[in-house]
C-alpha cells in the first residue's frame, strides 16, 4: 500500500465519522446449545449497539468478545469465500459475513440458529462429517484415463463455460443443510455434492462422469430431488443449484454430457 | 422458512448456563449430541439399476398424459350433453359398449394408480422415519395399488350391461 491510498482512505473515513454512523440497539437471538451444560437447545438474547452496515458476524463476534466469551461459531476468513460461517440468520440460510445487519430488520430480534438437518455440537456448530461424506463419494476430482500430457490439458472457452456455475462452490452446506429431502433423510447426497459432481461431469477434460453419474443414479441420487428451490435461494454464491441438478438428471436420462 | 420461536423458550443472556434441567448428574448425560447420520454397515447398498429414474420419468410422462386423460374424462362426464345429472348405469354401459372407452378408462386407472402409488412411496420415504414404518407402509400402499387396478381392470372387461 503506497501513502496516498492511505491518505486516501483515512480521508474517506474522517467523511464516514463526520457523517456520524448511526448506532442503533440490536437484538440478537441466538439459539444456544452445550450438551454438558444443559441437554435442550435454548434461544438467548444479547442486545447489542451495532452500526446497521456492519454484518451478522461482527455482531457476533462482539457478543463473543465483550459479552459472553462461551458463544462458539465457525469462522474463517470473514469475507464469504471459505465457507464457515453458514448459519440459518432468521430463518434463512446466509453466511453471516455476507449479511447486513440493515438486510435482516435489525428492528426486530435477528434470529441466529445452526443450520439445520445435521448434528448440533455447540452453539452454532453442526457435525459437517455427513456433508463432506457426501461430498467424497461423488469423487470430487479429475479422472482421466491414458498417459498423462506432457503439457497442460487444454480446454475451450465455451467447454469451460459449460460447468463455469457449478466451480463457484465454497462448500458452506448452506443449500445442503436448506433442502427438506435432506433434512428427513441425511442419505441423500444433497445439494451441494451434485454440484460438485455437476463440476467436473461437464468438464470436458475429465473422463469419470459416467462413474459419477451412476453413483448419482442409486436411490439417494438425483432422483431425491423434489425441485424446491430452498438450495437455489440459499446459496451464498449464487450458484443455480436446482438448474445443476437437473442438468445431471437430464444427462443420466439422455446419457449425453 | 421462518422460525416460530414461542417467547417461553428465550431467557435472557444472564440465565444462559444455568444448567436448569441438567440430567441426573450422570455423566454420561452430557453426551446428548445425536450422532451423524454417516453412512455405515447398515447403508443399503447401492442397487445399479434405472429403477428411481424410470420412475421419476414415469411420474413426468404419465403426468403429461393424465391431464389430457382426466380433463377429457371430467369434460365428457360432467360438463357436455347435460351435465352430471346424465351418468347413470345406462350411460356407463353405453361408454363401455365401446373399445375404445374401455382402452381410455383402462389407460386412466393404471397411469393414475400407479402415479398416485409412485407418488406416495416418494413421501413415504421422505417422511417414514424407521425402517420397519417404512416397509409396512410401502406393503400397505402396495397392496392398495395392486387391489384397486385390477378389480377395475376386471370390471372394465368383463363388464355386463345385461346385469
Amino acid at each position: 500500500m503506497s501513502t496516498p491510498t492511505v491518505e486516501k482512505h483515512s480521508a474517506a473515513l474522517d467523511a464516514a465519522e463526520a457523517d456520524g454512523t448511526q448506532l442503533i440497539t440490536v437484538t440478537l437471538r441466538i439459539r444456544r446449545f452445550n450438551p454438558e451444560e444443559h441437554p435442550d437447545p435454548v434461544w438467548v438474547d444479547y442486545q447489542l449497539q451495532m452500526d446497521p452496515k456492519e454484518r451478522v458476524l461482527d455482531a457476533l463476534n462482539k457478543v463473543k468478545w465483550e459479552q459472553d466469551g462461551t458463544l462458539t461459531y465457525r469462522r474463517s476468513c470473514a469475507h464469504g469465500i471459505c465457507g464457515s460461517d453458514a448459519m440459518r440468520i432468521n430463518g434463512r440460510n446466509r453466511l453471516a459475513c455476507k449479511t447486513l445487519l440493515k438486510d435482516v430488520n435489525p428492528e426486530k430480534p435477528i434470529t441466529i440458529e445452526a443450520i439445520k438437518g445435521l448434528a448440533v455440537l455447540k452453539d452454532l456448530i453442526v457435525d459437517m462429517d455427513p456433508f463432506f461424506q457426501a461430498y467424497k463419494d461423488v469423487m470430487p476430482f479429475l479422472i482421466t484415463k491414458g498417459n498423462e500430457p506432457t503439457r497442460e490439458r487444454l480446454q475451450s472457452q465455451e467447454d469451460r463455460e459449460r460447468f463455469d456455475d457449478t466451480t463457484k462452490c465454497i462448500l458452506c452446506a448452506a443449500c445442503t443443510s436448506s433442502c427438506p429431502v435432506f433434512w428427513n433423510d441425511g442419505q441423500y447426497f444433497g445439494p451441494a455434492a451434485i454440484v460438485n459432481a455437476h463440476r467436473f461431469i461437464f468438464d470436458s477434460r475429465d473422463e469419470g462422469a459416467e462413474q459419477r453419474l451412476e453413483i448419482l443414479n442409486d436411490r439417494d441420487g438425483v432422483w431425491r430431488c423434489r425441485t424446491t428451490f430452498n438450495c437455489s435461494e440459499a446459496c451464498p454464491r449464487g450458484i443455480e443449484v436446482t438448474k445443476a441438478i437437473q442438468e445431471v438428471k437430464r444427462a443420466l436420462v439422455t446419457r449425453r454430457f | 422458512m421462518a422460525t416460530e420461536i414461542s417467547d417461553t423458550l428465550v431467557v435472557p443472556s444472564a440465565h444462559a448456563h444455568t444448567g436448569q434441567g441438567l440430567g441426573t448428574g450422570n455423566p454420561a448425560d452430557a453426551f446428548v449430541v445425536e450422532p451423524a447420520r454417516t453412512r455405515t454397515k447398515r447403508t443399503p447398498r447401492r442397487t445399479r439399476t434405472n429403477f428411481e429414474m424410470l420412475a421419476w420419468l414415469f411420474m413426468r410422462l404419465s403426468g403429461v398424459v393424465l391431464v389430457v386423460l382426466i380433463l377429457g374424462h371430467l369434460l365428457i362426464n360432467i360438463v357436455l350433453d347435460g351435465g352430471v345429472s346424465k351418468i347413470s348405469f345406462a350411460f356407463v354401459a353405453g361408454r363401455w359398449a365401446s373399445p375404445f372407452w374401455q382402452g381410455w378408462d383402462l389407460l386412466m386407472l393404471w397411469l393414475a394408480m400407479l402415479h398416485g402409488a409412485n407418488g406416495m412411496r416418494t413421501v413415504i420415504n421422505d417422511y417414514a422415519e424407521k425402517d420397519s414404518t417404512r416397509l409396512w407402509l410401502k406393503l400397505l400402499l402396495g397392496a392398495a395399488t395392486v387391489f384397486t387396478v385390477l378389480l377395475g381392470t376386471l370390471v372394465i372387461f368383463t363388464f355386463d350391461p345385461n346385469i
